[in-house]
């Protein structure tokens, strides 16, 4: 009788759905208990069988291309071609208008702009480690990490292999820039975190690319070492209280993995 | 934090939608195989779903869960089917929110059983299973989804997402054990021939 209570929470227990101190106590019970035990290994064969024999169904390649067919995207290149066009000469009349006050301005607000990121980049790296919980998918094995955005975020990227670096993977989560979700991964080099965030280019405002495209170098108040580029369509961002060099050899892995 | 994304607008994504929803394709043709147990009727309902998808993803929030969000849709759309409505009429509304089942009892030792247990009928067993056992089963156990996830997909509260699971598989073992002891006996029989 004792059993009944521990037996009723099994299956979320068995499905990872109990919390850390309960799953303690269940934990200690079981291995305690040879019923309970029992009972939770006919459990988990039960539901390894349902995994295996649930993947049963396949559709046919013929389906799935007339799937794509319908979901794909018409590119509409007479309709972009006239707006181009049209676009194209109303710059250059504009261009014609343009004082060389507006051009500083337009270089301050650059500078504004890419400032302002590179903050909140710094921002999201310290609340990150500030958090009792600074990711949320933890693991060392990069075929672990990055399956574990598929679906959660609209992109996807390499991770190197740090086999032989100095560097080893802590973990991922997700995260926001300009209102973009992207990922955050955190590296680890003797005992100094250091933070990669991946973004789509095309996610992030005009603005923003333009002047992070215009502006490579970190700004001198930036109290952590920085280095971004843009590859392949990707936004990538390496910070760290880690030498400049660290950073560097990061971001060098990262740039062979793309 | 979230934005949406205006795909009539100028910021168009134009490749996000297939590039998040093609990943999911043969897991939700699966599903949904399993929901209309006809492979005619599992394409349209794949088909129906994307296209209502691609309809509505300018609704969607990106940074939200995707999945769910596509699942949610192809068992609402399964749901409104004839197929659907006809699965769904011999379902009691019993008392699935009455929070935890009880202690399933173990008599016989399944651990063997289940070793026996040939694919086809644990995939015949989870035919016979009311759809709404046989879909919180296959998200939970097959896809793999959290109790958070599944309670998106299916709109229900965790509270009864637990329950439903707990008494699919209470259902799924008494449809197996029948068949597995059959299993066993013919075993016994076939070793008794052997002179054992």
């Amino acid at each position: 009788m004792v059993c009944e209570s521990w037996k009723a929470k099994l299956d979320p227990y068995l499905d990872g759905e109990v919390p850390e101190n309960e799953m303690r106590a269940l934990d200690a019970h079981v291995r305690s208990c040879a019923s309970c035990s029992a009972d939770a290994l006919a459990r988990v064969q039960m539901k390894r069988s349902i995994q295996a024999a649930g993947k049963r169904f396949t559709p046919s390649a013929g389906f799935r291309s007339r799937i794509q067919k319908s979901i794909a995207t018409k590119p509409q290149r007479s309709f972009r071609l006239g707006w181009t066009l049209a676009a194209t000469a109303a710059v250059i009349l504009m261009v014609g208008t343009l004082t060389s006050t507006y051009l500083a301005m337009r270089s301050r607000t650059d500078l504004a702009n890419r400032d302002h990121a590179l903050s909140e980049i710094a921002d999201l790296h310290v609340d990150t480690l500030a958090s009792a919980t600074p990711v949320d998918v933890v693991s060392t094995d990069r075929h672990t990490v990055k399956p574990w955005f598929q679906g959660k975020i609209p992109f996807a990227f390499n991770l190197p292999e740090l086999q032989n670096s100095q560097f080893s993977l802590v973990g991922g989560r997700m995260t926001y820039l300009d209102q973009a979700p992207g990922a955050h991964l955190i590296y680890d080099v003797r005992k100094h975190h250091i933070s990669v965030f991946i973004f789509q280019d095309k996610s992030l405002s005009p603005k923003l690319a333009e002047s992070l495209n215009a502006n490579s170098q970190s700004p001198k108040q930036l109290p952590f070492n920085m280095e971004s580029w843009s590859q392949d369509g990707l936004r990538y961002f390496v910070i760290g209280d880690a030498s400049a060099a660290d950073i560097d050899s990061l971001a060098k892995l990262f740039k062979a993995a793309s | 934090m979230f934005y949406h994304v205006d795909v009539t607008g100028a910021d168009v994504h134009p490749d996000s939608f297939e590039e998040l929803a093609m990943p999911l394709f043969d897991q939700l043709y699966n599903f949904a195989q399993w929901l209309t147990q006809n492979r005619d009727e599992a394409e349209d309902l794949v088909q129906e779903t994307y296209a209502k998808a691609l309809k509505g993803f300018s609704s969607f929030r990106l940074g939200t869960n995707f999945r769910a969000w596509m699942y949610r849709i192809l068992r609402n759309t399964f749901l409104t089917s004839r197929t659907g409505l006809k699965a769904t009429m011999t379902i009691p509304l019993d008392d699935e929110e009455h929070g935890q089942e009880m202690a399933v009892e173990l008599d016989t030792p399944e651990t063997l059983l289940f070793e026996r247990a040939s694919r086809d009928a644990l995939q015949s067993a989870v035919d016979d299973l009311p759809v709404y056992s046989r879909e919180v089963l296959l998200l939970c156990d097959v896809e793999e989804m959290s109790y958070q996830e599944i309670s998106e997909t299916l709109s229900i509260p965790i509270g009864t997402v637990m329950s439903r699971l707990s008494r699919a598989r209470r259902a799924l073992r008494d449809r197996l054990r029948p068949k597995l002891q059959e299993a066993g006996t013919a075993a016994v029989e076939k070793g008794a021939s052997h002179g054992l």
